[in-house]
C-alpha cells in the first residue's frame, strides 16, 4: 500500500480483524468445550469462556476413559497412527517422486512420453475414483489394519512428480554436463547436486504432504477395521455416535484440538520454507 | 598435456534421410600445448565442435583423438579435459572450494592434495580470500574465475573453452583475456578456445580456425588469415571494418566493376569473372586526377583515430579507412583510391576460395 492515511489503515485492520474473528470463533469454541464437562455444553447457552476441566477432559481423550456412547478409543494411540502414516506418507511421496521425476527429465528411455503422459492423466483421478479396485488389492494382499495399508496405496503421487519434472527442467544444461565432465555419474549428480538444489521444493512439498496424509479419511475408514489402527481423524468420527445418544462433546473437542495441532506445528515451523518453496526461483 | 587430433569429423542429428548434418568433415592437428581458437558466426557449428572433442555431444562420423588416444567412445571425465562454460556453470549451493574440489573428490584424490591443488589454483587466480563464499556472492568476473579455476585444479590434458568471456563486459573480457594468455604461457596446456568475437580470436590464438556452415575454412595463425585468407568468408569475417568484397570481369591491366573499369596496379591472375578483395586500411585516398580509381564520396564515419570514407563506383560501395588527422573529402567529391598491389586479394566467384 503506497498510501499512508490512518482512516485507510484502520479499515483495513477492521476487515482483517473481522475475517479473523470469522476464521477463529469455531476453533475458540472447539477449545473452550474441551474445557467443560458434558453437562456443561449442552446447556443452553452454551458457556463462551474456557472452563475448569482441560486437564481431565485431554488425559481421559488420551487415555480413551471418555465414558461416551460411541467409540472410547485412547486418542494417544490414535495421534501416533496418523503422525506415523502421514509421515510416511509425506517421505515416501517425495521420494518416489523426486526419483520418478529425475528418470524423466534426465534419461531417455523406450516410452517415456508415454510415462509421462501416464503419470500426467492420473492427476485426473482423485483416491476416491480408484477406491474400490486399490481396497480389493490392498485386502487381498493381507495389508488391511496395517501402516503400509495405510500409507503406500496413497504414496504415488503425480502432482508432486510434476512439481519435480518442472523444477528439474529449470536446472540449467550446463549444471549436467559440469558434472559430467567432473565425472559424476547419473546418481552422484542426483544426490550431490539435484537433491541440494530440490530442497526448497521438498519443503514446501512437505508441509502440502503431511497434511493431506494426516487429514486422509476415506481410505483409513475402509482399510482399518481395529481401534489400535485408526489415525485420529477417523477417531473422531467413531467417538460420535449417531442418534440421540448422548455425546461426551467435550472429549470430542479435545480430540479435534488435539488433531488440529500437528499439522498447525508443521505449517507455523515450516512457513518460511513453504513459502520460499513456492515462489523461490533462486538456484 | 597432449596433442589433439580431428579426423574427417562429422555431426549429424537424426538419422536416414532427414538427417540434418552440422559438421560437414572437419580435419585439423593441434600441437601439444597450442592454443587453437576456433572463431566463426552464431550458428557455424563451433560450439558443437567442442562438445564433441569434451565429448558432451556424440561423434556421428569419423574420429577424434586426444593424445594419440580415438576418444569417440570415452566418456567425458575419462578424456581428461577440463571446460569452462559461458555461463560458468557453477554448483549454486557449493562453495567456491567445493565448486573446485569437486572433480578431485570424485576422483578419489586424497584430501591433502585437493586442498594444496586448490590453495594453488586459487592463488594463481587470486581467489584465496573467496574460497568459502558461494557463487551468488561474486561478482561475474570472479565467477568465471571459478569456472578457471575449477578446469586448472583437475590438471587436465586439455582445456576447453566455449565462450567463457562472453558474459563479462568489454573491459573485464580485456582483462581476462590477458589473464588466460598469461596462464597458457604459464601452464603451457592444450587450449581449445570457442568465440564468436575475432579480436578475442586474433589475440589469444596462436593458430584459429574459421568456420562456417560447419565447414572449416581456414586454419592458420593470425598473420596468415588476416593476410591470405583462404576464403572470401574469411576475408568477410576477419578484419573491421571488414574487407571490401568486390565482383568483376578482369580485362588485362583492368577490373570493370558495375560498367567503370578500374585500372588495376598489376595484372589480375586470369581474366573473366573473379571477386577482388581490398582491405580498407590498404587503400588510400587522393584528389581526383591522380592514378588510380575514381570514386564518389557517399558517407563518412568518424571513429575517433581513424575516419572511414564510403566511395562508389556505380552501385558498389567500397569502405577506406584514413587517418582522423587527414582533412576528409566531402560528400559528393570525386577521389582517387590507390591500393597497394601487393594488398589485393583475388577470389574465384564460383568457389569463393582465393586464387592469388
Amino acid at each position: 500500500m503506497v498510501e499512508r492515511r490512518a482512516t485507510l489503515g484502520i479499515l483495513a485492520h477492521a476487515v482483517m480483524v473481522l475475517g479473523m474473528l470469522i476464521v477463529a470463533f469455531p476453533l475458540y469454541l472447539a477449545f473452550v468445550a474441551s474445557t467443560h464437562t458434558a453437562q456443561e455444553i449442552v446447556q443452553a447457552p452454551m458457556p463462551l469462556l474456557p472452563g475448569s476441566h482441560f486437564w481431565d477432559n485431554y488425559v481421559a481423550a488420551l487415555t480413551g476413559h471418555g465414558g461416551g456412547a460411541g467409540s472410547n478409543a485412547p486418542v494417544g494411540r490414535m495421534m501416533w497412527v496418523s503422525l506415523v502414516t502421514a509421515l510416511v506418507i509425506a517421505f515416501g511421496k517425495i521420494a518416489v517422486s523426486l526419483l520418478s521425476a529425475f528418470a524423466l527429465v534426465y534419461f531417455r528411455f523406450p516410452f517415456r512420453g508415454f510415462f509421462f503422459w501416464a503419470i500426467f492423466v492420473t492427476l485426473m483421478l482423485p483416491v476416491e475414483v480408484r477406491i474400490l479396485p486399490t481396497y480389493k488389492v490392498v485386502s487381498d494382499l493381507g495389508l488391511l489394519n496395517s501402516y503400509a495399508g495405510l500409507t503406500i496405496p496413497l504414496i504415488a503421487s503425480a502432482t508432486a512428480t510434476f512439481l519435480f519434472r518442472q523444477f528439474f527442467l529449470t536446472v540449467p544444461e550446463e549444471l549436467v554436463e559440469a558434472a559430467r565432465i567432473d565425472g559424476a555419474g547419473p546418481m552422484r549428480f542426483f544426490w550431490d547436486i539435484l537433491l541440494p538444489l530440490s530442497k526448497t521444493s521438498m519443503a514446501a512439498l512437505f508441509v502440502i504432504q503431511f497434511i493431506y496424509g494426516w487429514n486422509q479419511y476415506l481410505w483409513p475408514l475402509l482399510a482399518t477395521t481395529s481401534e489400535d489402527m485408526y489415525p485420529v481423524v477417523v477417531g473422531i468420527k467413531r467417538m460420535i455416535a449417531g442418534g440421540d445418544s448422548g455425546n461426551e462433546w467435550n472429549i470430542v473437542m479435545a480430540t479435534a484440538i488435539m488433531a488440529m495441532l500437528p499439522p498447525a506445528i508443521v505449517v507455523i515451523f515450516m512457513q518460511r520454507w513453504f513459502v520460499k518453496g513456492l515462489v523461490d526461483t533462486e538456484k | 598435456m597432449a596433442s589433439i587430433t580431428l579426423k574427417d569429423v562429422v555431426k549429424r542429428y537424426g538419422t536416414g534421410p532427414k538427417a540434418n548434418q552440422v559438421i560437414h568433415g572437419v580435419n585439423a592437428e593441434i600441437a601439444d600445448g597450442e592454443f587453437v581458437v576456433i572463431v566463426g558466426p552464431s550458428g557455424c557449428g563451433k560450439s558443437t565442435l567442442l562438445r564433441m572433442v569434451a565429448g558432451l555431444e556424440e561423434i556421428s562420423g569419423g574420429t577424434i583423438s586426444i593424445g594419440g588416444r580415438v576418444v569417440n567412445d570415452t566418456e567425458p571425465s575419462e578424456r581428461d579435459i577440463a571446460m569452462v562454460f559461458q555461463n560458468y556453470a557453477l554448483y549454486p549451493h557449493m562453495s567456491v572450494f567445493d565448486n573446485m574440489a569437486y572433480g578431485l573428490k570424485i576422483a578419489k584424490v586424497p584430501l591433502a592434495e585437493i586442498q594444496q591443488r586448490v590453495d594453488k589454483a586459487a592463488k594463481i587466480l587470486e581467489l584465496g580470500q573467496y574460497l568459502q563464499r558461494k557463487p551468488r556472492e561474486l561478482s561475474g568476473g570472479q565467477r568465471q574465475r571459478v569456472a578457471m579455476g575449477r578446469a586448472i585444479v583437475r590438471q587436465p590434458q586439455v582445456f576447453l573453452f566455449d565462450e567463457p568471456l562472453s558474459n563479462l563486459d568489454a573491459k573485464l573480457r580485456a582483462q581476462t583475456r590477458l589473464e588466460i594468455q598469461k596462464l597458457h604461457a604459464e601452464l603451457g596446456v592444450t587450449s581449445l578456445f570457442v568465440t564468436h568475437d575475432q579480436v578475442e580470436a586474433m589475440t589469444l590464438a596462436q593458430r584459429m580456425i574459421v568456420m562456417n556452415g560447419g565447414r572449416m575454412e581456414q586454419i592458420g595463425t593470425p598473420e596468415e588469415v588476416y593476410h591470405r585468407p583462404a576464403t572470401t568468408f574469411v576475408a568477410g569475417f576477419i578484419g573491421s571494418p571488414p574487407m571490401n568484397l568486390i565482383k568483376g570481369v578482369s580485362e588485362g591491366a583492368r577490373f570493370i566493376v558495375d560498367g567503370q573499369a578500374l585500372p588495376l596496379p598489376g595484372a589480375a591472375p586470369r581474366a573473366g569473372e573473379l571477386i577482388l578483395g581490398l582491405r580498407p586500411e590498404h587503400a588510400s585516398l587522393s584528389a581526383a586526377g591522380n592514378p588510380g580509381w575514381q570514386l564518389k564520396v557517399e558517407m563518412l564515419e568518424m571513429l575517433g583515430a581513424e575516419r572511414l570514407v564510403y566511395c562508389s563506383a556505380g552501385h558498389v560501395l567500397f569502405t577506406v579507412r584514413v587517418e582522423a588527422t587527414l582533412v576528409p573529402p566531402k560528400v559528393g567529391d570525386i577521389v582517387s583510391l590507390q591500393a597497394a598491389p601487393d594488398q589485393l586479394h583475388w577470389f574465384d566467384p564460383a568457389t569463393t576460395q582465393r586464387i592469388a
